[in-house]
């Protein structure tokens, strides 16, 4: 864990400020990929709607800036002024109710956590009260994450389509886009993340982290030994829905924008695949995950804008096929030779903690771990102990 | 607008919905057949309808440039090329990841997921990302009109009968042939199967592929309604699983009522509102319909 700490010192002063910026966005994903790995790698549920709780702890602090953005003064050209401008090029003349909690800012930041987690507590409970467990929760969290997309698409006047909320410059007058405000952020951002996963921590090795690993394994002994595993479920959940939130936020102010495009299915499967890269059961793995997942996306994006996908794709399921739980190495192996250069896989191996899991079930990779074929990962890749 | 012209549109705005149907129920069939029935979350298939909706435009071509005077007939056979070709894509797919995978529902839809990623990267280097569409035989342009005011396109006819006939197919197939009995033992238990002598192995990975093969077939039939993309699998792969989840996983029948239920709420919503809000409402009452009935509508009794 100390790692983390020191990766968060060591970057800042390497990087320069514009990937120092990229650093914190990945970071952002990182958070819920840490709720991924509570829910999925202990709760043993995976959920493919994740991104809408990203999405909706990002719009709220979009909202939140946007609203500032727009003051009176600056928007005075617009036939209403005092509104967003996507809402005045939509006809609409006053601020919704929906708005209203936005003006403030402790408001915001409380909506940023509760929100998510309503709608987590929501969903969460009505499933898990009623025992739907397993594929039919990723379906539906699936299909949770396609309404909402839609929604937030259909509803332009209120959440500006798909374009989203732009121009989000200024939190209190204090200009987000600055140098020395990206590293308070940046600074902000790794803070929150230590925290957040220091508390996963803390609940994993509490008691409620070992109910959870027996409720994975066996839900049904758990249950018959009188605890509500519902309500346990329940919990984790909207832990992570929470944890997911403030990388939503997180998004938004680091960014400068938000829109539905990280809200939908394949952001929510992306995550869920960083967690699984990462490996998941582990935290400090997640936060690689996110990191390396990312890294290796823009990476390859930048080096060729063509058949970006192709080596990203097969790269997932390998690494999904050979490691049950987790730790991609060797991605790059069966591509077709069009990586050359970028990182593509090479995720560190996370062997302790998944193999302390691994059930029998997994025993089935046929291929040998062979070492991944780009070893220039950073100083991580012996810090499985966290 | 008098109360005839109400009526044309409801006919015709349901008749719309009924190819909606015809190509979700498509999908979900495949879907049901793997999901239902070995348990696999196949989320790559939506490109396996893309494959089948890509042979039938390349077919178109050839066909165009090489035999012009073949045109009108080329339609049936390319339909058995997308089914061909889809269930190689299946029988592959199978072979190389799904069958280390098959006691790990959960990680079989990330693994699908790359590949899906994967097949929609090879789409788009080889074929392009343009959008393309076949030409049509001649027969199945226009409309046919009952009478005046009505206007049913002969194409959504066609997928009509495709569906029903390939439905009607995977039925029989499934109840009476020797490969359904061997799908239905092994779903029903699989280490007594393997025990009395069905091979279990070479059933899922027949079964996987006539799956991919049923949704090259839809692909066939979407692309007498709609054109091609890269992408155009993944649209419809999410409502694809909401249909076959919604209908009973395992339950064929169900497959086919909650596609029809579920495409006829969606294009008749689609006439009062706008088509996202539709689609909200139709998304949000499956959601909670599931919530509230977690099997499906139609439970299969299996004992575990």
């Amino acid at each position: 864990l100390l790692l983390v700490v020191l990766l968060a010192v060591v970057l800042p002063l390497s990087l320069d400020i514009f990937r120092l910026n990229l650093v914190g966005k990945y970071l952002t994903y990182a958070f819920v990929a840490v709720g991924l790995v509570m829910v999925w790698g202990y709760g043993g549920v995976l959920s493919l709607g994740q991104g809408v709780f990203f999405g909706i702890g990002g719009y709220a602090m979009a909202m939140f800036l946007k609203l500032e953005a727009s003051d009176p003064i600056t928007t005075k050209i617009q036939s209403t002024p005092g509104i967003p401008d996507f809402m005045d090029w939509n006809q609409i003349t006053e601020l919704p109710a929906l708005w209203l909690p936005f003006k403030s800012l402790p408001l915001s930041l409380a909506l940023v956590v509760l929100a998510p987690m309503a709608l987590a507590w929501l969903v969460s409970f009505a499933m898990f009260k009623r025992r739907v467990g397993g594929v039919y929760f990723a379906i539906i969290t699936q299909a949770v994450a396609l309404i909402c997309t839609v929604l937030i698409i259909g509803q332009q006047g209120y959440t500006g389509g798909v374009n989203g909320m732009t121009d989000l410059k200024t939190m209190l007058g204090w200009d987000t886009r600055t140098d020395s405000a990206k590293y308070i952020l940046y600074y902000v951002c790794v803070g929150l993340l230590v925290c957040s996963i220091v508390l996963c921590r803390w609940i994993q090795t509490s008691k409620l982290g070992t109910l959870l690993l027996a409720m994975r394994d066996k839900e049904d002994r758990v249950r018959f030994s009188g605890y509500d595993v519902s309500n346990f479920k329940v919990f984790t959940f909207c832990l992570a829905a929470g944890l997911s939130g403030i990388g939503g936020a997180m998004f938004a102010l680091q960014v400068g924008f938000m829109s539905p495009s990280f809200v939908g299915i394949v952001p929510s499967i992306e995550m869920v695949i960083f967690c699984a890269v990462g490996g998941r059961m582990s935290l400090v793995g997640a936060v690689y995950g996110a990191l390396l997942g990312e890294c290796g996306q823009d990476a390859v994006l930048g080096e060729l804008s063509g058949p970006v996908a192709v080596p990203d794709g097969r790269a997932l399921h390998r690494g999904d096929d050979g490691f049950p739980d987790g730790a991609g190495g060797r991605l790059g192996r069966k591509d077709p030779p069009l990586v050359e250069g970028p990182p593509r896989g090479a995720a560190p191996s996370r062997g302790e903690a998944a193999a302390r899991h691994a059930d029998g079930a997994c025993g089935t990779d046929t291929a040998a771990p062979t070492a991944s074929p780009e070893p220039h990962l950073p100083e991580g890749v012996g810090s499985q102990r966290a | 607008m008098n109360l005839s012209d109400m009526m044309n549109i409801g006919l015709m705005q349901g008749f719309a919905g009924l190819s909606l149907f015809a190509v979700l129920l498509l999908m979900g069939l495949g879907l049901a057949i793997i999901f239902g029935q070995m348990g696999v979350i196949n989320m790559a298939h939506g490109e396996f309808m893309t494959i089948g909706a890509y042979s039938i435009y390349l077919a178109a071509r050839v066909t165009e440039t090489m035999a012009p005077a073949f045109m009108p007939y080329y339609f049936p056979i390319a339909i058995g090329l997308a089914f061909v070709f889809a269930f190689i894509a299946g029988w592959l797919v199978e072979w190389v990841l799904i069958r280390h995978l098959y006691k790990r529902p959960l990680d079989t839809l990330l693994a699908t997921w790359g590949v899906s990623l994967g097949l929609q990267q090879i789409f788009r280097t080889f074929i392009g990302p343009k959008e393309v569409s076949p030409t049509l035989p001649e027969w199945l342009m226009g409309s046919w009109t009952p009478h005046e005011g009505l206007d049913i396109p002969i194409n959504g006819l066609f997928v009509l009968a495709l569906t029903a006939l390939v439905t009607g197919g995977v039925l029989v197939a499934l109840h009476k042939s020797r490969w359904g009995l061997r799908v239905r033992a092994t779903v029903a238990n699989r280490t007594m199967a393997n025990a009395t002598g069905i091979d279990t192995m070479k059933t899922d990975r027949l079964t996987f592929a006539i799956g991919c093969g049923i949704a090259g077939m839809a692909g066939a039939a979407f692309t007498t309604i709609g054109s091609t993309g890269p992408t155009s699998g993944s649209l419809y792969i999410v409502d694809a699983f909401l249909v076959v989840t919604f209908g009973g996983a395992a339950s064929l029948l169900g497959t086919v009522v909650s596609a029809f239920g579920i495409a006829q709420t969606q294009s008749i919503s689609e006439f009062f509102m706008t088509g996202s809000m539709a689609k909200v409402l139709t998304l949000s009452l499956i959601v909670l319909i599931l919530m509230m009935r977690p099997q499906g509508l139609f439970a299969v009794k299996v004992r575990r």
